[in-house]
């Protein structure tokens, strides 16, 4: 009884990550250049839309993944923070372009070195900008992520980035 | 009017004002103290044989370490000098960052290496002539009238002068941080601030950091 | 500052609101707003829905343009500069390095002032398209954002035949530009503008005499041209209220004073001219294009072919570390396909004559020592061109307005001083003006028609 019972919930668990995949509503936080590509891949030349990723929504409570999109400054860095905290679990983030991976070669005073320092992240699409075809794997490599964490049955939270090791030729924080 | 021209008005206009100037690669550059500062904007902008109707750029530049950085690289000294092409004509030589008198100066010292100096781009849309203005400012006493009353743009750029490098203008309205947050220490763009110094308004753990 | 409010209320409403005695509410937009591509925080107060009083705060990408660019050396700032106005990189690269090239006093040839304008204008017309896409999808046209994006993916598509890349090209180098242009550059530059001349026609036809777009348009964030001359605003903003300066009619540069084109003026300085003003513009772009095609002197590629035979390039590093110089004395190196149209015989027509500041030619840079060191002295940390002490502004059209570039050197191999003037830093200065007086809902088209860029606000 109780193995059958087992049986509906991971085929029905699968149904709902079947879903969700393909329905996802992207809250775009766009800030920089990478917001020419995310226009580009949103447009109907690369048409993210055939991915189910077609309908941004521009409010977090709405959204179940947030693109972060270009540099996030020290100034931004709040406000972006809170957002990810007001959307609604289950919520992916994808980083996206390489200023949100790592900081880029923006390596000074007033930008962020990653957002993954003050938010987990499920994605990274590094690139400066990403071009289309590359955001596009990004979304199919996050479909399939949240496939597989429904089957699995876990959503594990995302690994924090390693604390880098200063060696002394390193910009000391 | 050509920028030999416009200097030369200018010099014959303002003598007490005018305390340099140049036409490096013909850019009109005269160099003026801050007291003379507004009375001449004035002129600029409503004189008609200066017209000036255009704040092109207001910006300063911070001149504390001109020729004295330290050299970034092993063997750095033999990187390519280049000569101007002989095309150009060259007779109008830099005379090297603006100075600005000192205290010493009434006593015959020769005025000493101004640390800022605020740089102000005319453009006049009549005549077609542009006019750079500068005006040396010392360290300590970093003051300079602000333009708002004549351009409306300079209000936004009086303030980015003061974000980035701590020049103050006398007269502005509403003199506050523009590019970077209210908690921030410093000014960026001032040569003794580290470019990757940080001042992260939250830390890696996502809470507030301390600014105290 | 206390602002007057128009008074166009009838006094017995007047009476009636002293009655209720209504309050402003204060409303915060931004800096995460779906109505404001890019990041600004406007908090704007409001007497139901009228517009009081705003204030504009800027600053969120911030990101050190001008500090970074004194750590790298003079090449190293081109990157930097492609990602001031990430819609018109190209106008950026080519202000900066004229910049560079006067206070170097050095001159670059003919055909590579020609192919700067035409990657210029090629930009011009993708910042354009993108500003009357997004502000046009704003007031819910969304067809139109979705032609638009079509046009400039034609576009970018040329531009990355130029240039290797889509966005953030890097396409000029001080002295020159990075490769000449693709064989069959004309032919796919007309079917390329054929699509946009299409996506025009199509998108004026949608908006042009659409009740609702010019009802939203007309009249909306008015700025007299006085009031436009004194808050320093340049470009499309400018001439939509009638003034005609362009930098390019008014101190040409490049190539345009030999190239004929149309200043398109307006006469109200409302959204609905600016947008009539970049439609225009976008026309006239077209035009320079073809016309710089039409005239540029031809490059080295026609006037002597390549004779040698072409060799991969680390297939001549083999040969000859092995000493077979027989087998590469009259080859020539084939390089990586991004670096392609900037072989030697090009380089006669798209680098300058001060062989000390330009990269050398990839073939010399793989083929033999002394163009290995020059690439070294040029691109190592710590090395590179070295120009004479002094301070030079330049001022190109950017897409936005008058982008100019002032640069300060020491004699050194960085920058001392790099400042850049952007364009639309003084339009948004202008927004408290612009929106005063106006409706809450007039906030969304007058801040599409002032296309602002963060990188280029903020640095």
């Amino acid at each position: 009884m109780s193995g059958d019972a087992g049986f509906v919930t991971s085929r029905l668990d699968e149904a709902v990550g079947w879903a969700r995949k393909y329905s996802i509503f992207q809250y775009p936080f766009v800030t920089a250049c990478c917001g020419m590509e995310y226009m580009a891949t949103a447009c109907s030349h690369y048409d993210i839309d055939r991915f189910g990723a077609g309908l941004p929504r521009f409010s977090p409570r709405q959204a179940d993944v947030l693109f972060v999109v270009g540099t996030i400054s020290q100034k931004m860095a709040p406000v972006l923070k809170r957002i990810y905290d007001q959307m609604a679990e289950p919520k992916w983030v994808v980083s996206f372009g390489v200023c949100t991976c790592t900081g880029g070669f923006y390596d000074n005073y007033a930008t962020l070195m990653g957002i993954d320092t003050i938010i987990p992240v499920d994605i990274y699409i590094p690139g400066c900008p990403p071009r289309p075809e590359y955001v596009l794997d990004g979304l199919l490599k996050l479909q399939a992520k949240i496939q597989a964490q429904h089957e699995s049955g876990t959503r594990p939270a995302p690994e924090p980035r390693p604390e880098l090791e200063l060696e002394p030729w390193m910009p000391q924080r | 009017m050509d920028a030999a021209a416009l200097i030369q008005a200018l010099t014959e206009r303002f003598p007490d004002a005018v305390r340099s100037s140049h036409a490096y690669r013909g850019d009109a550059t005269i160099v003026v103290s801050r007291e003379a500062l507004l009375d001449l904007a004035r002129a600029l902008k409503g004189d008609a044989a200066f017209q000036m109707n255009f704040l092109m750029d207001l910006t300063a530049v911070d001149f504390s370490t001109f020729g004295k950085k330290p050299s970034s690289a092993f063997f750095a000294s033999s990187g390519v000098a280049v000569r101007p092409s002989a095309e150009l004509p060259d007779e109008h030589p830099w005379p090297g960052p603006p100075r600005v008198p000192n205290a010493a100066a009434a006593l015959g010292a020769p005025p000493g290496p101004a640390r800022f100096v605020v740089v102000y781009h005319f453009f006049s849309l009549p005549l077609k002539h542009r006019l750079r203005v500068e005006v040396p400012l010392e360290e300590n006493d970093a003051e300079v009238d602000s333009v708002t009353s004549l351009w409306a743009g300079a209000d936004w750029l009086e303030r980015e002068v003061w974000d980035m490098f701590g020049i103050r203008f006398r007269g502005h309205a509403n003199l506050k941080r523009i590019l970077t947050y209210e908690q921030f220490v410093g000014h960026p763009l001032r040569k003794d601030y580290p470019v990757n110094k940080r001042q992260p308004l939250i830390g890696p753990d996502g809470h507030a950091s301390d600014h105290s | 500052m206390p602002r007057t409010i128009p008074d166009n209320s009838v006094p017995a409403a007047a009476a009636a609101s002293d009655a209720l005695e209504t309050r402003d509410m204060l409303l915060n937009v931004g800096p995460a707003h779906p109505a404001m591509h890019g990041i600004i925080r406007i908090v704007a107060r409001l007497d139901g829905e009228q517009i009081v009083d705003a204030d504009v705060d800027i600053g969120y990408l911030h990101r050190g343009f001008e500090k970074m660019s004194e750590t790298v050396d003079y090449n190293g700032v081109i990157p930097y500069t492609d990602r001031l106005n990430y819609v018109s990189p190209l106008i950026n690269n080519v202000g900066y390095c004229m910049a560079v090239e006067k206070l170097l006093g050095i001159s670059v040839p003919e055909r590579c002032h020609y192919i700067r304008v035409i990657v210029s204008e090629i930009s011009r017309l993708t910042d354009h398209l993108t500003c009357v896409g997004a502000s046009a999808m704003e007031l819910g046209a969304f067809t139109v954002f979705l032609y638009m994006i079509k046009a400039r993916e034609y576009l970018w598509e040329l531009v990355e035949s130029v240039t290797g890349a889509r966005l953030t090209v890097s396409y000029c180098r001080v002295g020159g530009v990075k490769a000449d242009l693709p064989e069959g550059f004309a032919e796919q530059c007309a079917k390329a503008f054929e699509e946009t001349r299409r996506v025009l026609a199509e998108s004026d036809a949608l908006l042009t005499r659409n009740r609702i777009f010019v009802d939203r348009m007309s009249g909306t964030g008015k700025i007299s041209a006085e009031d436009a001359v004194s808050y320093g605003i340049t470009g499309p903003f400018l001439r939509a209220s009638g003034v005609p300066y362009d930098v390019r009619k008014d101190c040409p540069y490049a190539s345009y004073d030999r190239l004929e084109f149309d200043v398109p003026v307006g006469t109200r300085g409302d959204n609905f001219d600016r947008y009539l003003v970049r439609m225009e513009e976008m026309q006239q772009s077209m035009r320079i294009v073809e016309q710089a095609l039409r005239d540029m002197p031809p490059g080295p590629f026609q006037a002597s072919p390549q004779t040698g035979r072409s060799l991969p390039a680390s297939e001549m590093v083999d040969q000859g570390k092995v000493g077979n110089i027989p087998a590469i004395r009259d080859a020539c190196a084939v390089t990586d396909p991004t670096l392609d149209g900037s072989a030697k015989p090009l380089h006669v027509s798209i680098a300058t004559a001060e062989k000390r500041v330009f990269l050398p030619p990839k073939e010399d840079t793989y083929g033999n020592i002394e163009g290995l060191m020059q690439h070294f002295k040029l691109v190592m940390y710590g090395h590179g061109a070295r120009p004479p002490k002094g301070e030079v502004y330049f001022a190109v059209e950017g897409a936005n307005g008058e982008l100019g570039f002032y640069v300060v050197s020491d004699g050194g191999n960085t920058p001392y001083r790099v400042r850049v003037r952007p364009p639309c830093f003084a339009i948004m200065s202008a927004l408290p003006k612009l929106v005063v007086g106006d409706m809450m809902a007039d906030l969304t088209p007058t801040f599409g028609s002032i296309n602002m860029i963060g990188g280029e606000l903020d640095r």
